[in-house]
């Protein structure tokens, strides 16, 4: 594995049964960079990363992160790793019976010895970062949609993890709050040097923050580059998810009545 | 990380270098307030820090809270561009006294 790659993806493919979600992906993420993954619903963007994630074991294939195999790797091997990555996932995946301080502090409680009144300062520190000081003692219950992406933005974040992966940043928030979500995702990698895989269709979102982009369609990788390449690119399939053209498919007529009828 | 606490007649410098993360920062936390429970004022030198994390600017908050209860001075010294990029981001290069040399902090004691 390269030093300068946080991450390599080896010709990865996922089987669901008979059905083939991700075939034969490769492509490589670099240390300190912002990489967004984009594509269209059924993408495979959202397998992709629970692969990432070691959440999803590939049908074949490898993915090195930060040095490990994580396809191959060891029970304690995974654990060590998780230590430097952190999750903010789509729906914020909070816990119900704890206030957004206590979900925050957890990753610290469990896997730190920290002394108490550096648990509480970095807790608040991370808050701040992310506008939710005022509401630390808050249920998550209480919180709007935007501000329980934050609390888990704050979670994903108390670690100061070496990879950040968050799933679906701007999905459902005004796009104030979207904005500074995506300002935030490049301070992180600026001032804390953080390798952050964004998962996401925002357009807006993806050209403000990525450094490259990757593009999936149909379970294929389409495209790896920088913004400026993919804006120029000549692949239809990149030109219509650009330019949001819907999908076109060819129908026959007898086919389709076949299906209608079940005959 | 390395951490060595210098004593000058009237204070005492706390010279830090490398990586500052979660395994080395109770050990800072443990020199300053080890530094200040003598009362003497606090100069941090972070010239050679290469990385700081959350839990370590923790342990410098914790630090300006005791010095301020205990009325000493605390100030940063010569803080290097990852670590004022952190503190930056925390927004606490507002709250911390920064040095540029350490004129200015014998001065300001």
């Amino acid at each position: 594995m390269e030093s300068s790659n946080a991450i390599e993806i080896r010709d990865l493919v996922v089987d669901y049964g008979t059905r083939r979600i991700l075939n034969e992906i490769s492509f490589d993420i670099r240390q300190g960079e912002i990489m967004v993954i984009m594509g269209g619903s059924g993408a495979g963007k959202s397998t992709l990363l629970r692969c990432m994630l070691g959440l999803k074991s590939p049908t074949s294939g490898h993915i090195h992160m930060l040095g490990t195999d994580i396809c191959h790797a060891s029970r304690e091997e995974l654990y060590k790793l998780r230590e430097q990555m952190g999750v903010a996932f789509q729906g914020g995946a909070l816990f119900t019976s704890m206030s957004v301080a206590e979900n925050i502090q957890l990753p610290l409680r469990e896997h730190t010895d920290l002394d108490e009144n550096t648990i509480q300062i970095m807790t608040r520190i991370k808050l701040d970062m992310v506008n939710l000081l005022p509401h630390e003692n808050l249920m998550p219950s209480e919180l709007s949609g935007g501000m329980t992406k934050r609390a888990a933005l704050a979670r994903a974040i108390i670690m100061d993890p070496k990879l950040l992966f968050f799933d679906e940043p701007s999905a459902g928030l005004d796009p104030i709050t979207s904005a500074e979500l995506d300002e935030l995702i490049i301070s992180l990698k600026e001032s804390m040097n953080m390798t952050i895989v964004v998962v996401t269709h925002e357009l807006e979102s993806v050209f403000a923050i990525a450094d490259r982009i990757a593009i999936l369609g149909d379970g294929e990788l389409i495209q790896v580059g920088t913004p400026e390449e993919i804006k120029a690119s000549t692949d239809e399939r990149v030109v219509n998810l650009l330019n949001r053209t819907p999908r076109e498919s060819v129908v026959d007529g007898d086919q389709h009545l076949q299906r209608l009828t079940a005959e | 990380m390395k951490c060595v606490l210098r004593s000058e007649n009237e204070y005492h410098v706390l010279e830090l270098s490398g990586e500052i993360d979660l395994h080395f920062s109770p050990e800072l936390r443990k020199q300053i307030l080890g530094s200040l429970n003598e009362g003497k004022p606090l100069l941090i030198d972070m010239a050679e820090v290469s990385y700081i994390d959350s839990s370590g600017i923790a342990s410098l908050v914790e630090g300006f809270q005791t010095a301020k209860s205990s009325d000493l001075a605390y100030g940063l010294l010569s803080i290097s561009s990852p670590a004022l990029q952190v503190l930056t981001l925390t927004r606490l290069d507002k709250v911390f006294s920064l040095y540029d040399d350490i004129e200015q902090f014998q001065s300001a004691i």
